[in-house]
């Protein structure tokens, strides 16, 4: 299987020496139009790689930021088909990009139909944040048919035979979560994060991912000192929230990106 | 996937056929084992069994009366009804009986602090019983559209010393208190057991409280048998996550001849849209850690539920209802709000009993049945009802429907 945009990103970033900087939004955030600005925003401002949210009704892993984001672009009318066409719009601007979903939406798609669609819009892959290891064969199977990466995540608590079990189920990246805890910013990266990736590089050569409670250049400066990539979400979509415009939460948002940016490289 | 390996047992991943399992967040996979091996050791721990089984003699006020309402029955084709009363439990339902299991496993776990969702409040108004009665730290999550309209539950479970946090997300109910107390679990897994309270939710909560409850069932059987001689024709629960019904049912499941028919809140009608009626209006889907019949758009989003009862208001079902309800074991109907309060209010007056507006959909749906049996020949027909709670806490909901100035 040849290696998707995702794999290659982290291959090329190996060479670079640094980690790489992964920001999330949900697709219809703030609306279905601006959405893609707000990706463009954060490319220019040097995130390496896109992580879209299918937003979900019942989002259990998301906090106040998150949620609030999700609720408004649920209220738009996002659907799969929107999730879809700002994947291909970032994708088609040379971007590796994957979506992150709960699982029903996917189930409700229909599981091959899914990993197919993401595949045609140039997707690398899908993070599963509720798709437990034992539920995964038929989205096994999809994506390995359709040759994209599954990422799963993996949390302080996972510990013993089952990281290594759920570490080899993933590809593209492992979703290492820095704390036991929802999304959202935090004035400090749990000390847990470190201690989690140095297990998890025990037990697997994929590359490992940092996320929950990123949000400064001095905290991605820290992450990437021990782990291959930093996303951030909540930092992002806050700055949205909080502008007085959009044109000013856009260039706020290009702005964190340049420092986090700045951090990520050791 | 997964198949289950027979009618009543789940398999070791929770699945009963293509429905229940694991959907949650990693983090939680450590305590979700720790709580299934809590739960099966309890289950063969002869002390743990003594332990609860003398609470609800003494706390909780089991066995559990069988009572005949010949009255009411004269509305329902005039077949012979009999109501399990989990109305006179402590607390004032069948919740009770799980959350007493609970909250043993709680400390056997060794946590110190439980945390529950509540939608009538009558899970919180047990959950925050048990609390005190074992010194245990408890957090409510609770709808804001429910505080307000359970309100006395509300000032019930404070006075017990719960700390009642109102959930302003999404539709403001059921659904979202459980998301509230989900991210809770997340961030304090460490240290706090989430006390859920119906047969739905990962493993192995459809199992285990399936199993705290199927007292309900066994009880009941027995007093059937010595009260008529005979196996009910047919044992009826009202639905909303599923756990007084499949106490209820769960004995029964092997007695082929008896029929088992839970009924669902049907709102204003399950063709308005506006209904909680899972099983009979929803589809297959995950929500909130177990796959089930759910009530979801095309795009796997949740739909908000509708239902004048605030504990059926769950647009969600036990997977083991679904699996009962796809192998024809049991059928599910829905009773709109309005027939559900016309035969609440028809127990009150014939018979001196205030049931709970979720129970009264079971009463509903009794009446349907009885005629149903009578037209078809069988006027000796026997029905079980469970009557899961009492109907205090909403004197002031079925107050303002009939007019009644407070
Ligand atoms: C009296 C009573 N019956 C039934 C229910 C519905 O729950 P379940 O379907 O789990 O029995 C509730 C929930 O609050 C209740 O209070």
């Amino acid at each position: 299987m040849s290696l998707t945009p995702l794999q290659q990103l982290f291959v090329n970033l190996k060479s670079e020496n640094r980690a790489a900087l992964i920001g999330y939004v949900p697709a219809g955030f703030p609306s279905k139009r601006e959405c893609i600005e707000v990706i463009k925003a954060m490319v220019a401002g040097g995130v390496d790689a896109i992580e879209i949210g299918y937003p979900y009704s019942d989002p259990v892993m998301d906090g106040p930021i998150i949620q609030a984001a999700a609720d408004q672009s649920l209220r738009g009318g996002t659907g799969a088909a929107d999730v879809f066409e700002v994947l291909k719009a970032t994708t088609d601007l040379g971007v590796p990009a994957v979506v992150m979903t709960y699982w029903n939406p996917i189930e409700r798609y229909g599981i091959e139909n899914f990993a197919r669609d993401l595949s045609s819009a140039g997707g690398s892959g899908v993070i599963t944040p509720d798709l437990t290891i034992e539920e995964s064969l038929p989205w096994a199977s999809a994506a390995e048919k359709h040759g994209i990466n599954r990422i799963y995540v993996v949390a302080p608590s996972t510990v013993g035979q089952r990281l290594a079990d759920v570490t080899q189920q993933c590809s593209g990246f492992v979703y290492a979560a820095s704390l036991m805890g929802v999304t959202g910013t935090r004035t400090s990266v749990s000390a847990g994060a470190e201690a989690l990736v140095a297990r998890v590089r025990e037990v697997t050569d994929s590359p490992i991912s940092v996320g929950l409670g990123v949000s400064t250049r001095e905290q991605a400066h820290e992450v990437a000192r021990y782990a291959d990539g930093v996303i951030v979400g909540s930092a992002f979509i806050r700055l949205i929230q909080e502008s007085s415009s959009f044109a000013e939460g856009l260039l706020k948002v290009q702005e964190l990106a340049a420092e986090l940016a700045d951090g990520v490289r050791r | 996937m997964t198949t289950s390996k027979g009618l009543i047992e789940s398999d070791i991943l929770g699945h009963f056929g293509p429905y229940g399992g694991r959907f949650v967040p990693e983090a939680l996979i450590g305590a979700l084992d720790e709580l299934a091996a809590a739960h099966l050791s309890a289950q063969s721990d002869p002390i743990f069994q003594a332990e609860l089984a003398e609470l609800h003699r003494t706390y909780t006020g089991r066995p559990s009366i069988l009572t005949e309402v010949p009255r009411f029955a004269e509305h329902a084709g005039g077949v012979r009804i009999l109501l399990k009363r989990e109305d006179l439990n402590h607390t004032g339902s069948h919740k009770i009986n799980n959350v007493l299991g609970q909250a043993l496993l709680t400390k056997r776990m060794g946590k110190k602090r439980i945390i529950a969702e509540t939608g009538a409040g009558q899970h919180g108004v047990a959950s925050a019983t048990a609390a005190a009665l074992f010194g245990l730290e408890c957090v409510v999550y609770m709808g804001e559209e429910d505080t307000k309209r359970q309100s006395l539950n509300v000032a019930r479970m404070k006075l017990l010393g719960a700390d009642v946090i109102p959930v302003t997300q999404g539709s403001k109910t059921l659904k979202d208190a459980i998301n509230e107390a989900m991210r809770d679990w997340v961030t304090n897994v460490e240290t706090t057991h989430y006390l859920l309270g119906t047969v739905a939710g990962p493993h192995p909560f459809p199992t285990m409280v399936r199993d705290f409850h199927k007292i309900i069932g066994e009880e009941a059987r027995a007093q059937v048998l010595e009260l008529t001689g005979q196996l009910p024709d047919a044992v009826l629960a009202c639905v909303g996550g599923g756990s007084n019904a499949i106490g209820i049912f769960h004995r029964f499941i092997s007695d082929v001849g008896v029929r088992l028919i839970g009924l669902e809140a049907g709102g204003r009608g399950v063709a308005t849209g506006f209904h909680a009626a899972t099983i009979t209006g929803g589809t297959p889907g995950v929500l909130h850690g177990t796959r089930s019949y759910v009530l979801q758009d095309e795009n796997g989003q949740t739909v908000e539920s509708h239902s004048i009862s605030a504990g059926l208001d769950y647009p969600g079902v036990g997977p083991e209802h679904a699996y009962l309800h796809d192998i024809g074991r049991a059928e599910y109907r829905a009773i709109t709000d309005d027939e559900a309060m016309s035969a609440f209010a028809l127990l009150c007056k014939t018979e001196g009993i205030i049931p709970a507006i979720e129970t009264a959909h079971a009463l509903a749906g009794a009446i349907h049945v009885g005629k149903e049996l009578a037209d078809a020949g069988h006027k000796d027909a026997v029905l079980l009802i469970n009557l899961s709670g009492r109907g205090d806490k909403d004197v002031q909901t079925a107050a303002e429907y009939f007019g009644i100035p407070l």
